[in-house]
């Protein structure tokens, strides 16, 4: 701080040793301190054992790094057929001897302490381990358990301290895992002995829906994320969302593709949405968002593309009965296999639950065009914050793809339509807003484009009918500078229908 | 807790004293000759010359050696001594200076309640 212009950064950042955890690398700024040990500590089931082994399948099959594990709890039979379930076996990579299984038990009946020892037959395993396959990264999990079959903590608590400095000695980047103990990060205050890097997890209940916390408490010579970052598991392992941290690197797409009403097309520029762009339906219940959403998803299967839909308000079967009713019919589309609905209670899991089923969704079945259906039901499973990340982070996934995706969101409010609660329209390209308005006992649809990057766009509230044939956008009728809409619209056009002596050309009807 | 609870309450109320007429087939795990490896196979030799004269077998294995052993009998600590017969399979960890406890690990002297 005192001479920063005199003195050029002479230190070195720490190397570091990517994860391969989607986020994780991102929050640390590449990865774990290399060569050094990493405290991962958490409650039960907070998703340690899965980190640690991610951490060593990942530098195993991309980073040319081989691992070992060290199990104190589970057996090697269990480990294997967990991490199996969850697509991460190690069985291939250990039959390569880029990964190898130890587990060291820990029995405490068996044990009777009759003089000075220490822990070298634990040192001379690790090595022997380690230097089997030329390991360059260990997972410890969790030598807590020592704890619990040696009592003399005195002479446990200076191995351990010799135990981490050998391992930086030996150069090996290491995750020792720590169950969190009471007013302590771990329940025999290993972060005494770990200092250079800690990671904390947390598996929390709010709400009753059950969410995940990753938070790198501190990282020594190392700058990185202070924030809690929500994160999920599923099949492909752990992703941790950071909030903060989004690239915008995205290539985009000058191509364009129609919203499936062609008057509505008219309006964003005369060709539609661009490919690949993200669009918000805004509007209160009843105002029409679902039918512009099944219009896109339509129209989508009309060029033959594949469209995934995520309703999470009512199921697939009441969507597509809703839709018919105003002319829209969705059968041919599902029967094709183009068009695919998911329906599912925002409350049937938790939010990393519903991104990951996305991300898997979308990633497995390619569909150029998506909808989500409402967006803002999922306020339901998370507070604001996490809805706005998790949204950020499917939004650039999905624009990575190349994938077009319209989202609604129900406003609460019909006074201030433009405040969408979950303030997520920056990541949007383009905002409908559709208004039902009650004016002199008659309720009016309308709909304008609040925004549309990159193209021009009209700025007319244009009233529009849902009818059995369908949605129809009203042609703008003024009358003394004006724009008329309802009763006074009909009027109007039946005025000049008249004076124009053409009494069979009628107004509209509603 | 309550399977070392339920061996202490049984093993008092046995018939035979513990140890009788079994052969010992003992193993003892160290790390290099140094003065604790050294102390420990003293203390061990002087147990078996007392208790087990003629029934007892001594098989010393040092893991700088063959450290692909330490993972059978799941070694952590050293030096440890591992009793493989009679069975049940004991463990004592240490240099084997506390006789009264490395006899009652051995079962060659009852467990007493205020042992731990």
């Amino acid at each position: 701080m005192a001479k920063p212009a005199t003195r050029p950064a002479l230190v070195q950042a720490v190397p570091k040793s990517p994860t391969g955890i989607q986020g994780l690398d991102e929050i640390t700024g590449g990865g774990l301190p290399r060569g050094r040990p990493t405290l991962i500590c958490g409650g039960p089931g907070c998703g340690k054992t899965i980190l640690a082994m991610e951490f060593l399948i990942n530098g195993a099959r991309e980073f040319n790094e081989p691992g070992v594990f060290v199990s104190f709890e589970e057996t090697i039979d269990d480990l294997t057929q967990n991490f199996a379930s969850l697509g991460l076996d190690p069985r291939p990579l250990a039959a390569r001897k880029k990964l190898s299984l130890d587990y060291v038990r820990v029995e405490p009946n068996e044990i009777q302490e009759t003089g000075n020892y220490d822990l070298d037959g634990l040192f001379i395993r690790l090595e022997h381990a380690i230097d089997a396959i030329g390991a360059k990264r260990i997972v410890l999990d969790t030598i807590e358990a020592l704890f619990s079959g040696l009592s003399d903590t005195r002479v446990l608590r200076a191995e351990l301290r010799r135990l981490f400095n050998w391992l930086r000695t030996k150069g090996v980047t290491a995750i020792v895992t720590g169950e969190r103990g009471e007013g302590l990060m771990t329940r025999h205050g290993l972060e005494e002995y770990i200092t250079d890097c800690v990671i904390m997890l947390d598996h929390r209940v709010v709400d009753q829906n059950a969410t995940r916390r990753l938070r790198v408490v501190k990282y020594r010579g190392s700058t990185h994320g202070a924030n809690e970052s929500p994160f999920f598991i599923d099949e492909s392992g752990i992703s941790v969302l950071p909030i903060t941290s989004l690239g915008l690197q995205h290539s985009v797409s000058p191509s364009r593709l129609s919203t499936g009403v062609p008057d509505l097309d008219e309006m964003v520029g005369g060709k539609g949405y661009f490919r690949g762009s993200s669009i918000l339906v805004s509007g209160t219940a009843g105002s029409g968002k679902t039918s512009l959403a099944g219009y896109f998803a339509e129209a989508a299967c009309r060029r033959r593309e594949s469209a995934l839909y995520f309703a999470f308000e009512e199921s697939a079967a009441q969507i597509t009965r809703n839709l018919r009713s105003i002319g829209l019919d969705l059968e041919p589309c599902l029967r094709k296999g183009l068009l695919q609905i998911h329906a599912a209670r925002p409350t049937t899991s938790g939010l990393e639950g519903h991104l990951s089923a996305m991300h898997r969704l979308v990633e497995e079945k390619k569909p150029r065009v998506v909808v989500v259906d409402p967006i803002s039901n999922l306020i339901a499973v998370g507070t604001s914050i996490e809805v706005k990340a998790m949204l950020a982070r499917l939004i650039d996934f999905m624009k990575v793809r190349q994938v077009t995706a319209l989202f609604t969101s129900l406003t609460i409010d019909e006074g201030h339509p433009e405040g969408t609660d979950i303030g997520i329209s920056s990541f949007m390209d383009t905002w409908l807003v559709l208004r039902n308005m009650d004016r002199n006992g008659e309720r009016i649809r309308t709909l304008d484009v609040l925004k549309s990057r990159g193209m021009p766009h009209s700025n007319q509230v244009r009233e529009f009918l849902l009818t059995s044939k369908g949605l129809k956008l009203l042609e703008v009728v003024r009358d003394q500078g004006r724009v008329l809409i309802g009763s006074a619209r009909a009027a109007h056009v039946a005025v000049d229908a008249l004076l124009a002596r053409r009494p069979e050309k009628r107004a509209p009807r509603r | 807790m309550s399977p070392k609870s339920a061996r202490r309450a049984r093993k008092p109320g046995k018939a035979r004293a513990a140890g009788d007429g079994d052969f010992y087939d003992l193993r003892l795990y160290i790390a290099g000759q140094t003065a604790r490896s050294l102390a420990a196979l003293a203390n061990l030799q002087k147990i078996c010359d007392e208790h087990l004269e003629g029934r007892y077998r001594i098989e010393v294995i040092d893991l700088l050696e063959r450290p692909q052993l330490a993972r059978g009998d799941q070694i952590l600590a050293l030096p440890t001594l591992v009793r493989k017969l009679p069975e049940p399979i004991r463990k004592l960890v240490g240099d084997l200076s506390n006789t009264e406890r490395a006899l009652v690990g051995l079962d060659l002297r009852p467990r007493s309640p205020a042992t731990s």
